[in-house]
């Protein structure tokens, strides 16, 4: 049997070990031929974007890019739900030998006038970067004629990863924030940044902060309004959930327009509560009840919580888990998570971790944890077979490599449909990891087979 | 969808096959995603990853060293390479690049390397899928002595189908090579181990005994023979090609049946005509439920040729077929296989997208709709009627790879899930509540 480990990615894959300096490589172009999980900057841009509910949403490529994202992901609006659609210029041959300009333009002025949207995105692909449509022209023109902001979003898929695509959607939220009007905004206001609103999530979040007694701007981008993001500069705070999905605009807001950020993860009990005592303590002297507040606001929630966790726990206690995700940030908040329900981290990886990410992971993990850098199938398989975990935690893509090794696996991706941020969401997923865990359909796979029959033999006999 | 995907579910269906997208990584790892949510099984497609610098100085070497990483780690016995709108566009030869590989590496065993050229913008998914097929047929069959082999081209269809058809053309003793065969590949049983390349597939011995093949059975009434596998084969090595309608419902599993008989030279089996029989049965039986009701169908052509046909003969009328595909065929088609039954043929429209079939729909207000997922919400929801699943992709319900469409197994599933869904609906609407209806 042959290693599955490409032998140009060993320095992607490392075991912690206590007393050892951690270094790990990382932020390299996927390797040709490894069946990387990895997406493109389409992918990166669409992710952050796509949530914008009142915006246009418009795919400048042929119709596969936009038949692949397509309402793939969770993110609810409570109101319009234009960006449900995949709007797609549909390149044909005789326009990548013509150019696509016209059909662009003529494709915006129809669904301009079709849907009346606030602004809209139009997402370059790789062929538009090759036959080189000039977009900020189209978009110009259009928005003149139109009315309104029409934004040019540079994603060519091959012009890097996921990361440059976050870039790019950040560079294109930049052009409307700071051309709304402010007033009405109180002091204590912050935008809530890097959340998506995955099966409501940030319904929960923003609950939260307004029992604090702060005032929610701008969600960018989960349920995300043109006028809010034209307006959140008016915002006292940003608060930038992910690693790095929209870090990027929190740091042009803070050059351009002065306002502060810190980050936040709103998975697992430490994090959540982080999350809201660090806003509390920044507007701390401006009002001196808001600790308070926040402090009940987390006890109420933990009495709820934490009985039924004690519940939970009792029946995963000792239980490993792989953890596999898009970027590093969410990996931090499972392993956190995982402890809470007696579990322990056995894989941890992600397609867009930094180095320093990497080195918080092995920070927090247990001795012998496998830390991974864009990983594959095979790589994932071997994993987990080999550290035998209960559980995977990861994406879709991820999801049938897990089933066909006869593991559980939790979908904590954007498709999922499950809320699991916040302490109601930290219940959410207690509950599915047990769902899967305890299920008995494992005992029939040939994997477990064996090893099920062993216990029941070694049991028999004592 | 894109033309690539279809050549990637094409390639899946030769066995030790990994298909591999000469591209961006992201092509790779939609398509993936999207066969993932209708299969549910790990599809392995690789990439050649290619970044900036590539798509300026071309993708030659990325190409090559991702088929060397594929050969080595995957094992695999033949690698599908399907170009994209990029490698298409900045102008990669990929037959040269993969005579250049073969000559660099030839002191390596090297795999059967297959290519097709699917640029996005150049088709539907069932054009990428139909030119894989004729790329491996013109790159693997060979002309060999005369085997008793019969070449089917049953074209995209469900792994139950593939199964289904294999069983057939058991019970009349013929030998078949199912080209493609994911019906293992795509839906595989639990395992101990998580297998590099799934197992199943049409080996490619017998893809390059094609040449030799009896004759060639190809589904679909919309294809052009000058751009299928089964005109190839006829083309090159005089294999008797059958071209017919997909087999759903009745009469096109009728017409498919004379053919196995003609070539076997026998009756159909006692089992075939018993479920034959029992189908004709049941179109009795629920006739009522469903006569005089009115459909919408979308989706591939040949699929949505053959819904037409089985539509009409039980009694639904479809008011449109509506297609994303622009063969030029579909009117035509639809037509033959209606004339006999409805007085006028079904509104026709190729080339369509959902908004537009949506809004026609609104108008025609259907009693029920059948195709894909994709038609949920903008058709099935809007419309508050009910929708039957086939085809691909479904991905909002369980099951895709076990929907059968074909034969007359195929066509009693059918009838069975649509006239429960007309009942269910009854049901649901009645003031009352029948329990008996």
């Amino acid at each position: 049997m042959q290693p599955v480990i490409f032998e140009q990615r060993t320095d992607q894959i490392r075991r912690t070990a206590t007393g050892e300096d951690f270094a790990i490589a990382c932020n390299r172009d996927s390797l040709a031929g490894a069946v990387s999980q990895r997406a493109c900057v389409f992918c990166g841009s669409r992710v952050v974007l796509y949530p914008i509910a009142d915006a246009l949403h418009l795919v400048h490529g042929p119709i596969g890019c936009a038949a692949y994202t397509w309402d793939i992901r969770g993110a609810l609006s409570s109101g319009p739900e234009l960006h449900r659609l995949s709007f797609s210029t549909d390149l044909r041959e005789k326009d990548v030998i013509f150019g696509g300009e016209k059909k662009l333009e003529a494709a915006l002025n129809e669904l301009i006038d079709r849907h009346e949207p606030k602004a809209a995105f139009v997402y370059s692909t790789c062929i538009v970067g090759i036959i080189g449509d000039d977009l900020q022209a189209v978009c110009k023109k259009v928005a003149a004629q139109k009315g309104i902001p029409v934004i040019p979003v540079m994603s060519e898929g091959f012009k890097g990863n996921k990361r440059a695509g976050y870039e790019a959607a950040c560079q294109a939220m930049m052009r409307l924030v700071g051309t709304g009007d402010v007033s009405g905004i109180p002091p204590m206001s912050i935008n809530i940044l890097g959340d998506f609103n995955l099966a409501g999530e940030i319904w929960i979040i923003k609950e939260y902060y307004e029992r604090m007694g702060v005032r929610v701007v701008a969600t960018i981008t989960g349920d995300g309004r043109v006028d809010d993001l034209r307006r959140a500069h008016g915002a006292a705070l940003n608060v930038v959930q992910c690693s790095g999905a929209t870090m990027d605009l929190a740091r042009m807001m803070q050059s351009e327009h002065g306002t502060p950020f810190l980050r936040a993860s709103y998975f697992g009990i430490e994090d959540m509560s982080k999350a809201l005592y660090d806003v509390a303590r920044f507007f701390k002297d401006q009002d001196p009840g808001m600790m308070e507040r926040t402090a009940a606001l987390v006890q109420e929630e933990l009495a709820v919580l934490l009985p039924e966790l004690k519940k939970i726990r009792a029946d995963l206690e000792g239980r490993t888990a792989a953890i596999y995700v898009g970027g590093a940030f969410k990996a931090f908040s499972l392993v956190k998570s995982f402890r809470h329900l007696g579990m322990r981290v056995a894989v941890v990886g992600s397609q867009t971790g930094t180095e320093e990410d990497y080195k918080e992971l092995a920070a927090i993990t247990d001795e012998g944890t496998i830390i991974v850098d864009d990983s594959n199938p095979l790589e994932l398989s071997q994993f987990i077979k080999e550290m035998d975990v209960d559980i995977f935690v990861g994406g879709v893509k991820e999801r049938p490599i897990a089933y066909k090794l006869g593991v559980g696996f939790c979908d904590h991706n954007h498709e999922r449909k499950e809320a699991l941020e916040g302490f109601a969401g930290m219940l959410n997923f207690a509950r599915e990891v047990h769902r899967t865990v305890t299920s008995p359909v494992w005992r029939f796979t040939p994997r477990r087979r064996g090893s099920v029959a062993r216990t029941m033999r070694k049991e028999a006999v004592s | 969808m894109c033309k690539p995907l279809g050549a990637a579910l094409a390639f899946m269906g030769i066995e030790g096959c990994v298909p591999f997208l000469h591209g961006s990584q992201g092509c790779a790892t939609y398509m993936r995603r999207y066969v993932i949510s209708h299969f549910r099984e790990p599809v392995d497609i690789a990439s050649s990853a290619l970044g900036e610098k590539s798509a300026i100085h071309g993708g030659g070497p990325n190409l090559k060293l991702g088929l060397l990483n594929v050969m080595k780690k995957y094992g695999a016995g033949v690698i599908g390479v399907a170009s994209t709108c990029l490698t298409e566009t900045i102008g990669d030869d990929v037959s040269m690049l993969v005579k250049e590989f073969r000559k660099e590496f030839a002191d390596l065993p090297l795999p059967e390397v297959v290519h097709v050229a699917t640029p996005s913008y150049g088709g539907t998914q069932a054009e990428g899928f139909q030119a894989a097929l004729r790329a491996v047929a013109d790159q693997l069959a060979e002309d060999r002595r005369t085997s008793p082999q019969i070449n089917v081209l049953p074209g995209f269809v469900s792994c139950e189908d593939i199964r289904h058809l294999k069983d057939v053309f058991e019970h009349f003793g013929l030998d078949a090579a199912i080209l493609p065969d994911y019906s293992e590949r795509l839906d595989a049983p639990a395992q101990a181990d998580y297998v590099k390349i799934s197992e199943g597939g049409l080996p490619v011995s017998r893809i390059k005994a094609m040449g030799g093949a009896r004759a060639s059975i190809e589904f679909g009434r919309t294809l052009d023979p000058a751009k299928t596998a089964g005109g190839l084969l006829a083309e090159r090595f005089g294999v008797p090609l059958y071209s017919l309608g997909m087999p759903v419902g009745l009469r096109e599993t009728d017409a498919f049946f004379a053919v196995l008989e003609e070539l076997s030279g026998r009756a159909a089996p006692r089992r075939h005509e018993l479920a034959r029989g029992r189908l004709v049965d049941a179109y009795v039986d629920g006739h009522k439920y469903l006569s005089g009701k009115t459909a919408v169908i979308y989706g591939e052509e040949d699929m949505a040729v053959g819904l037409a046909s089985f539509l009409a003969e039980i009694g639904v009328r479809p008011l449109l077929v509506a297609s994303g595909g622009e063969s030029g065929r579909l009117t035509r088609a639809v037509s033959e296989v209606t004339a006999d039954i409805l007085r006028e043929p079904p509104e026709v429209r190729q080339g369509v997208d959902f908004y537009e079939i949506a809004a026609r729909a609104r108008e025609l207000s259907p009693d029920l709709v059948i195709g894909n997922s994709k038609g949920y919400r903008v058709l099935a929801r809007d419309l508050n009627v009910p929708l039957i699943r086939v085809g691909f992709p479904i991905h909002d319900r369980f099951g895709a790879q076990r929907v059968q469409h074909l034969g007359y197994a195929g066509a009693q599933v059918l009838f069975d899930r649509i006239v429960n869904a007309v009942i269910d609906r009854k049901q649901t609407d009645s003031d009352i509540g029948y329990g008996y209806i």
